[in-house]
């Protein structure tokens, strides 16, 4: 079998899941004043430091939550209520966005939108899915005193188009609008330095690295304060209540200093992997389109996105997993019917052309074996769907 | 000699996964029968949804879901294709068309011609399969020079051949209904189900038509077609009130007249004809409604077309009973006499045609000849 969808999700590392299992039969609330909380605080604690330190950021910014789409929406949803709420005249109401952000940065700003009075708008982006960081600059200098704040992804999960997002957080900095970044595709694969990006908040979820599954967390600076989502008792700054999940927090520790120690490594011998698997496919498929940014510079080195003209992903899909190859369209709903994705029809890509795209993405388990049962299937696949054409 | 139709070679299957128990249970079989199976839900009705998807997602995603928890427990893949766009264009804006023409069309044959067995079937033959698979209760059998029939099911109370009698020779060879060929009862299927551990065991039955999710045929085509009174005549057309809409109404019909007076014999009145073209409904006795012959048009044969007058027995509707009749195939228009004079036979509904339990084809009701003449 061939799983190429590290993206969705990744396999656990083994020193991951040892520090997750050592900690299932610990008994301690971290919010507990007697020796056994006090047990698991330290536990935490430490893995606090170990993940702040594997993110270029403090302690005290980490705040762990259920995971990425949780850290999104705090972010997003507690930053725009307390930006709003401290502006006197209360216009301060815009959120802008990119067009290719993950649907748990989507949907919350279209809620806000929706429920809260955010007047919410759309970043440009180029052919690449890529937002420049004089079109931030430009949104913002409109009418800088009515932005609530800002999002833009570290690195697209489905194209896998990396942002400029020290650029882009200098622009909105420039105006005092806090910007966040979904960082959950770039952790582990490109530099991640919070410190350094100028982010107001950053986005970090544990089983995309080879943590747990309902672990992530929210880099917060210390001067952001967001409403809290979860009200409760206090934990985690106050912005984020709930007794710690502390054999995750643990184990997302681990995950998350394996993840910065191994980068290097990984966009070395990953990233040649996956350029031979392009390779593969254009020399099976000549008229394949590769997704997002040529350049090994301006992509994850784990992902290779193609469009496949006159296919349905669908049906592409259907015959490599027949195959035993695992891999993505990049998009679904909850009935599971196949859209064309936004963040395709945002790069300005077709429609049609839209609804023939496989994503590919390559983790820490990948073989030459897997390029190689890509490279052997995929001409077939698409001959075969392309004959059974688009419904 | 005819033996079930059982291929020795494992196929690839394709099997059309509704969500209810039937078809679950088929594939279900299949796959136990050594089949290389492949769950398929089928998105049919367009639903404009939120901002996340921008488009369509299926009215039934509990369906999507349910279908998708049986393929599960199977052991099979599954996925979720959209026909929606041609299951609007090729069943639901012809339903329509047909009632607006006075006629009463039965969308589910619609929908094994158009879709399951057009649609579905050539993107999975396109795609590798050998087969598509359906819950239906009804049989193939493969004859030994290889051509195919279709057979009612062995349990005639269950009988689905009516619905699949729109399937031509072509079509049949690539179908297969594990449902069909064993005397089982509902409450039996549910059992298996129970007893494989999937979940829609116990899931009501659907008899509603699938894309009218509240049942309210008339509220839809209201919806759809608008208001536009007429009058509702007696044979001898004398108007005896007024209606919403021609096309509410279908031939035999006695509920929902709401005629202030009463016929002079006192006896109920049935609709008798619908008239689009003036927009008149008639009504009148029901020795009125009783018809000796009809002709059908668009027919399509389970193997040969028949040359010259044979006997049949004929079924006219999904759960009707049979019926004895003479038919000839004249200028391409099916023409059917009646043994005995039958009762309520409506314009657009399918007359299938059969040879003991084997489907010889079918055709689309087009005109009927009364058995009594009308006291005008």
């Amino acid at each position: 079998m061939a799983y190429l969808d590290h993206a969705a999700t990744t396999p656990m590392l083994p020193e991951a899941a040892e520090a997750l299992t050592a900690q299932l039969s610990v008994t301690g609330n971290a919010s507990s004043l007697h020796a056994s909380g006090r047990r698991a605080r330290r536990t935490v604690e430490e893995a606090r430091e170990t993940l702040a330190e594997a993110l270029g950021a403090r302690p005290s910014e980490v705040v762990f939550t259920s995971g990425g789409t949780e850290a999104d929406n705090l972010a997003i949803k507690g930053l725009y209520w307390s930006r709003r709420d401290a502006d006197p005249a209360g216009t301060r109401t815009r959120v802008l966005a990119s067009p290719v952000e993950h649907h748990a940065v989507l949907d919350a700003v279209h809620w806000l939108g929706e429920h809260e009075g955010a007047t919410v708008e759309y970043l440009p982006v180029d052919s690449h899915g890529r937002v420049h960081p004089d079109a931030l600059r430009e949104a913002i200098a409109r009418n800088p005193d009515d932005v609530a704040l800002a999002t833009v992804m570290w690195a697209n999960n489905e194209i896998g188009t990396v942002m400029p997002i020290r650029e882009l957080a200098d622009a909105a900095r420039e105006f005092d609008v806090p910007l966040h970044a979904d960082a959950v595709q770039a952790f582990g694969q490109v530099p991640v330095d919070f410190a350094a990006s100028g982010l107001a908040a950053m986005t970090v979820s544990g089983h995309k690295i080879g943590g747990p599954y309902g672990i992530g967390a929210l880099l917060l600076g210390r001067d952001q304060t967001p409403v809290p989502v979860l009200h409760g008792g206090g934990q985690e700054r106050h912005v984020r209540s709930g007794t710690l999940d502390v054999p995750a927090v643990a184990s997302f520790a681990v995950a998350g200093r394996l993840a910065a120690e191994q980068r290097e490594w990984f966009a070395r011998e990953i990233g040649a992997l996956r350029d031979a698997l392009v390779e593969a496919v254009r020399t099976a498929v000549p008229d394949a389109i590769l997704g997002g940014d040529p350049a090994p510079g301006g992509r994850l080195p784990a992902n290779a996105h193609f469009t496949f003209p006159g296919c349905e992903g669908d049906s592409l899909l259907l015959l490599l997993d027949a195959q035993g190859i695992e891999c993505s369209t990049g998009s679904a709903c909850t009935a599971g019917v196949a859209q064309p994705s936004h963040v395709l029809l945002a790069t300005g890509t077709d429609p049609d052309l839209a609804r023939g795209t496989l994503r590919f993405s390559l983790g820490h388990t990948s073989t030459e074996a897997d390029v190689e049962a890509v490279a052997k299937a995929i001409g077939p696949a698409v001959e075969r769907a392309r004959a059974a054409g688009l419904t | 000699m005819t033996h079930t139709a059982q291929p020795s070679r494992p196929l690839r299957v394709l099997a059309a996964m509704s969500g209810g128990v039937d078809s679950a249970v088929a594939a279900a079989r299949a796959a136990e029968a050594g089949h290389d199976v492949t769950g398929v839900h089928l998105a049919l009705s367009a639903n404009p949804q939120s901002f996340r998807t921008g488009a369509r997602g299926c009215c039934t995603i509990e369906d999507s879901r349910d279908a998708r928890r049986a393929a599960d427990v199977i052991g099979i893949p599954f996925y979720v294709w959209d026909l929606a766009d041609r299951f609007r264009e090729d069943v639901v804006e012809d339903f329509i068309a047909e009632y607006e023409a006075g006629r009463t069309p039965n969308p589910c044959l619609r929908c094994n011609e158009k879709i399951k067995f057009a649609a579905l079937l050539d993107k999975a033959l396109a795609l590798g399969f050998d087969a598509v698979c359906t819950g239906h209760y009804a049989t193939v059998v493969l004859n030994e020079d290889g051509t195919r029939e279709l057979h009612r099911a062995s349990d005639m109370a269950k009988d689905q051949s009516y619905v699949l009698g729109v399937l031509d020779e072509k079509q049949l060879a690539h179908a297969m209904f594990p449902l069909g060929d064993t005397l089982t009862t509902k409450d039996e299927i549910r059992a298996e189900a129970e007893r494989r551990g999937l979940a829609v065991a116990k899931k009501p039955d659907s008899h509603d038509i699938c894309f009218i999710a509240d049942g309210d045929t008339q509220g839809f085509l209201a919806n759809r077609l608008g208001k536009a009174e007429g009058d509702i005549v007696d044979e001898s057309g004398a108007k005896l009130g007024t209606h919403e809409g021609a096309y509410g109404f279908t031939i035999g019909q006695r509920k929902g007249l709401r005629i202030g007076t009463p016929a002079a014999d006192g006896k109920p009145r049935y609709v008798l004809d619908i008239s689009p073209v003036n927009n008149t409904v008639t009504v009148g006795p029901a020795a009125s409604l009783d018809v000796s012959a009809l002709t059908a048009i668009k027919p399509r044969w389970c193997g040969t077309a028949p040359t010259g007058p044979g006997t049949y027995t004929a079924q006219l509707r999904a759960h009707g009973g049979e019926t004895e009749v003479t038919a000839e195939l004249v200028d391409g228009s099916l023409e059917v006499t009646f043994a005995e004079p039958v009762r309520g036979v409506a314009p657009g509904q399918a007359i299938v045609l059969y040879d003991g339990t084997r489907v010889v084809g079918s055709a689309t009701i087009a005109s009927t000849v009364r058995a009594t003449p009308t006291s005008v």
